[in-house]
């Protein structure tokens, strides 16, 4: 058993779940228990969509185990399939349904439904969102399919764009932003899925060159089966950040036979960098979380297109550790594999970060140390499902994210002033950054610095009341840092207590 | 009273209908029940789902350190079910470890929990050898295959009262216990007006914290606040408690009629019952009649959700004057309801149980101008150009009593208000082409 208070996946019929409601003209019958429903409102509130998605439930009670569930299951299919009149049908179990062992593909196929059948095998005790959404998009490849076989001639500049889903982190957006970049560049992209594919869609895969994996969490495994079944090439280069954004659009290229190199139309990202107001990024303290495919990302951009120093990365799928690990290696940190919210939090309130890049729960722990954050990865809430044009990918989503990911620190004339005058009755550091004013409501009262789990040092170190006050002058987003440098010289040169020079020392000492 | 029992559609036939159910499972009542007990920890045994339900169903309060947590069963726990009483001591051990300050561990079983049978209250008792009387550990059920939303309070409660202390003699025992979760507020309001009528040593349950428990005996008079405590009402019954029958206390005359059966059971005078209520019976009525040009003469769908509708659907019907089309209630406690079903009007179609395809073909063909729904269904009727007031918001705001009668209608009358002032420009079946 594993105790959990928050999770960064859900189960794994929620993965396919998002599948299904991600296309058109899929349904899928999911065998579980009263309540399992609640997942619908994830797609009508969170995402805000107008539509149901297109999933019955058996929603069998506990009366029914006394029967027969196999002939709920049954009669659920058979009205979804009349009502619906879906071109494709997913069946699969719930985590609950699962310990019944009424093998939903097995009764399904005894209905002699006119339609494909895709049984899905998900293990819920083993597996998670991610996996179970991979699985389903790679089942339900295969399905639609087939045996078909490759045109003759296939035009080289034509590629399918796998990946992106419902629920999925600015996947809307990326989607239109990546499909006019490719087209720009002379691609025809052909087939767009899961997200708005028909199951008619699916089976004209393999007339296309080759694939663009957008999110290889969800779409890698049919990727690599389309290129072992048909010989499909396939590009899985995230375009995310300027540098990435341009290898992709090359790499695209050379599959595609084409030559040159892409134009950077709409790249504000680099000179935004470049002008003198972004000089006091330099060096900032910033720490990583998320799927792997953003959190990797993030980490370049932070370093290479920022100038920021990234001091923690980490991801909570375990699917791509060795990317993470690599990637951690890369940047210099230890990488963090973890899907317990609690280890992240630690690692954050270790690493002192000035910025935390994360998902939803990071944005939580962030607030409670307060240190400013941004979101660059599912899970999210509804903020994160936004009404304008918010891509991640290509050079406008470098734009969105040059915003979002500096928008949260201090200004820097602010942070100047602040370090120049401490004592400022309303421009002081227990005030949060005057522009964000509005979202970041003052501390409480009690909570002083002390209590700041950022700030917390080893009981057995002592301070002399004036370093203390010493300490107290070094601007507030890096004083954590501050205090702990402080602490680690004193003890490696045996200094007790530790006094203002000591302080200063230590600064000397590791001055970057 | 008695002539609220008499007349109404106590006698319509109610459909019933098997189908999928669109609601929440038991499990979900632990939002609000951690808030009231404060010294409560809720660890549900249950798998990933249980977790992920529970942070999606809770929002944005997942953040602020909530007292309740899942234990995940994993494959390993499945595999033997030997270790699985370890495992838990040792989950138990670790969270208490990290929240000392819990005075009640409430283990809550779920569905997984409970099909493979893993024997929870076997497991509580043997916590309990071990933990109290530090830590008191009981347990109960929230799982979806035997609870619908708010019967997971009904489970809590009637676990609370079999271990609420017995009376060492009749003077011990509570005069009125007062059962169902009510906001702090609401329940501060109603002991202030029971108090006056002069009624002593009245208990409200659940307490705000767990050692606040009432002693129930055979003394004991109860009267339910919620409409879902069939459970609970069993359990004080056994103790030999006596329910007084009333309708709910929502709007001026629930109100007003719950008291009234509690003021007749105490044997308070009319005089007195008068001079208490008066005041507040004409300020709900004032505050109410701000709504009454949004609800009067609209026709109102309540799908099911709470067992809260009919109770609901009564006060729409005769303090607003709206029209009321259908009544679904996942479950109708015939005895419970039956003050309330009395007094809808003639003709309101009644459902229990759901089959909710077929439940939202009777709702469009039936056009009404507001559907109550929970939020897997409101948003795409309103994208078809209909009119909704989810549902589960009359579990989590206060609505009793009758400093909320305005409070209450206005839940109603607010999406008919917004969608007067918004020229959204969206007409019937506009919105469903574009999922």
């Amino acid at each position: 058993m594993q105790l959990s208070m928050w999770t960064y996946e859900g189960p794994p019929h929620v993965g396919a779940m998002r599948i299904a409601a991600s296309m058109e003209g899929v349904h899928y019958v999911l065998h579980a228990p009263q309540g399992d429903t609640y997942a619908d409102l994830l797609f009508t509130m969170i995402e805000r969509r107008k539509a149901r998605p297109p999933v019955t439930y058996t929603t069998f009670q506990a009366r029914d185990l006394g029967g027969s569930t196999a002939d709920v299951f049954k009669t659920a299919c058979r009205d979804a399939v009349d009502r619906f009149e879906p071109d494709a049908l997913l069946v699969g179990a719930s985590c609950t349904a699962e310990l019944l062992q009424d093998d939903p593909g097995g009764l399904a196929k005894t209905l002699g439904l006119d339609i494909p059948v895709v049984p899905l095998e998900l293990p819920s005790y083993q597996k998670k969102e991610a996996w179970g959404a991979s699985e389903t998009f790679y089942r339900l490849v295969r399905a639609c399919v087939g045996n078909r076989s490759r045109p003759d001639t296939v035009a080289a500049n034509s590629c399918n764009l796998l990946g992106p889903t419902a629920l999925g982190f600015r996947n809307r957006d990326d989607v239109r932003e990546i499909t006019a970049l490719l087209e720009a560049n002379g691609l025809d992209v052909r087939v767009v899925a899961p997200l708005g594919a028909r199951p008619a869609d699916l089976a004209m895969l393999p007339e296309a060159a080759f694939n663009i994996v957008l999110y290889p969490e969800i779409a890698e495994t049919s990727a690599r089966w389309l290129s072992k079944a048909y010989g499909m090439p396939f590009l899985s280069t995230i375009p995310i950040g300027v540098a990435a954004t341009r290898r992709f659009v090359a790499e695209a290229r050379t599959l595609a036979g084409l030559d040159g190199q892409a134009s950077n139309d709409g790249d504000r990202l680099t000179w935004y960098s470049r002008s003198i107001d972004s000089t006091y990024l330099t060096g900032k303290r910033v720490f990583i979380f998320g799927d792997a495919t953003h959190a990797i990302a993030a980490a370049r951009i932070a370093t290479h297109e920022l100038g920021f120093k990234v001091c923690g990365l980490g991801t909570y799928m375990r699917e791509y550790a060795r990317e993470v690990r690599a990637a951690a290696r890369e940047h210099d940190v230890e990488p963090l594999i973890s899907d317990d919210h609690l280890e992240v939090e630690d690692a954050i309130v270790e690493a002192r970060p000035e910025l935390v890049l994360g998902t939803q729960m990071e944005r939580h722990i962030a607030k409670r140390l307060r240190v400013p954050c941004a979101v660059i990865s599912a899970p999210v809430h509804v903020q994160d499902f936004p009404a304008r044009y918010s891509p991640q990918m290509g050079f406008e989503g470098a734009n969105v994210i040059f915003d979002s990911w500096v928008h949260p620190l201090m200004m820097g004339l602010e942070e100047h002033l602040l370090a120049m005058f401490r004592d400022d009755f309303e421009f002081n550091d227990e005030t949060p950054a005057s522009h964000l004013h509005a979202h970041s409501p003052a501390p409480q009262p009690a909570e002083t610095e002390a209590d700041t789990p950022i700030a917390l040092s080893d009981q057995d170190t002592r301070w002399t009341r004036e370093a203390e006050r010493e300490l107290k002058k070094v601007p507030f987003f890096v004083r954590g840092k501050a205090r702990r440098n402080t602490e680690h010289f004193a003890a490696e040169n045996g200094i007790h207590p530790i006094t203002v020079e000591t302080l200063y020392d230590a600064k000397a000492h590791f001055a970057r | 009273m008695n002539q609220l029992f008499s007349a109404g559609c106590a006698t319509a036939p109610t459909i019933r209908q098997r189908g999928q159910h669109e609601v929440f499972c038991g499990l979900t009542s632990i939002i609000w029940l951690h808030r009231k007990v404060q010294d409560a920890f809720f660890l549900i045994v249950g798998s990933r789902t249980c977790a992920h339900l529970m942070q999606s169903a809770a929002g944005v309060m997942i953040f602020s350190e909530p007292r309740f947590a899942t234990a995940i069963m994993e494959e390993r726990d499945l595999a033997g079910m030997a270790d699985m009483h370890d495992e838990l001591d040792r989950v138990v051990d670790k969270l208490l470890a990290r929240r000392p300050d819990i005075g009640m561990l409430v283990l809550v079983a779920s569905c997984p929990s409970e099909v493979i049978k893993f024997d929870l209250s076997k497991a509580a008792e043997r916590l309990n050898r071990v933990h109290a009387p530090r830590h008191r550990v009981l347990c109960y059920s929230g799982s979806g295959i035997e609870t619908t939303f708010t019967q997971g309070e009904d489970n809590f409660l009637s676990a609370l009262i079999g271990e609420a202390p017995r009376p060492q003699s009749p003077a011990d025992a509570a005069r009125l216990v007062i059962a169902g979760c009510l906001p702090d507020v609401v329940e501060d309001q109603l002991a202030r007006l029971v108090s006056e009528l002069g009624i002593e040593k009245v208990h409200f349950l659940p307490g705000r914290r767990s050692s606040a428990m009432p002693v129930v005996g055979p003394q004991t008079r109860f009267i339910l606040a919620q409409p879902y405590l069939g459970a609970a009402a069993a359990a004080l019954e056994t103790r030999g408690a006596r329910r007084i029958d009333a309708i709910f206390p929502l709007g001026e005359e629930g109100t007003t009629a719950w008291l009234q059966a509690i003021a007749t059971a105490f044997g308070v005078s009319a005089g007195r019952f008068h001079e208490v209520t008066a005041a507040p019976r004409k300020r709900a009525r004032a505050a109410l009649a701000h709504y009454l040009p949004w609800l009067e003469g609209r026709r109102i769908f309540f799908f099911p959700d709470s067992q809260l509708e009919p109770s609901l659907a009564r006060f729409l019907a005769r303090e607003a004057g709206a029209e009321i089309v259908e009544v679904g209630s996942p479950y109708l406690h015939r005895d419970h309801a039956a003050g309330e079903l009395a007094l809808l009007p003639a003709g309101v179609a009644l459902s229990e149980g759901q089959d909710v395809d077929r439940q939202i073909e009777r709702c469009r063909a039936s056009d009404p101008d507001l559907i109550v729904c929970g939020m897997g269904l409101a948003n795409p009727f309103e994208a078809e150009g209909r009119l909704t007031k989810w549902s589960i918001e009359f579990a989590f705001t206060p609505i009793h009593g009758y400093e909320q009668a305005g409070d209450l209608a206005e839940l109603f009358a607010r999406p008919l208000r917004r969608n007067a002032l918004l020229d959204t420009g969206l007409t019937a079946g506009q919105g469903a082409s574009c999922s």
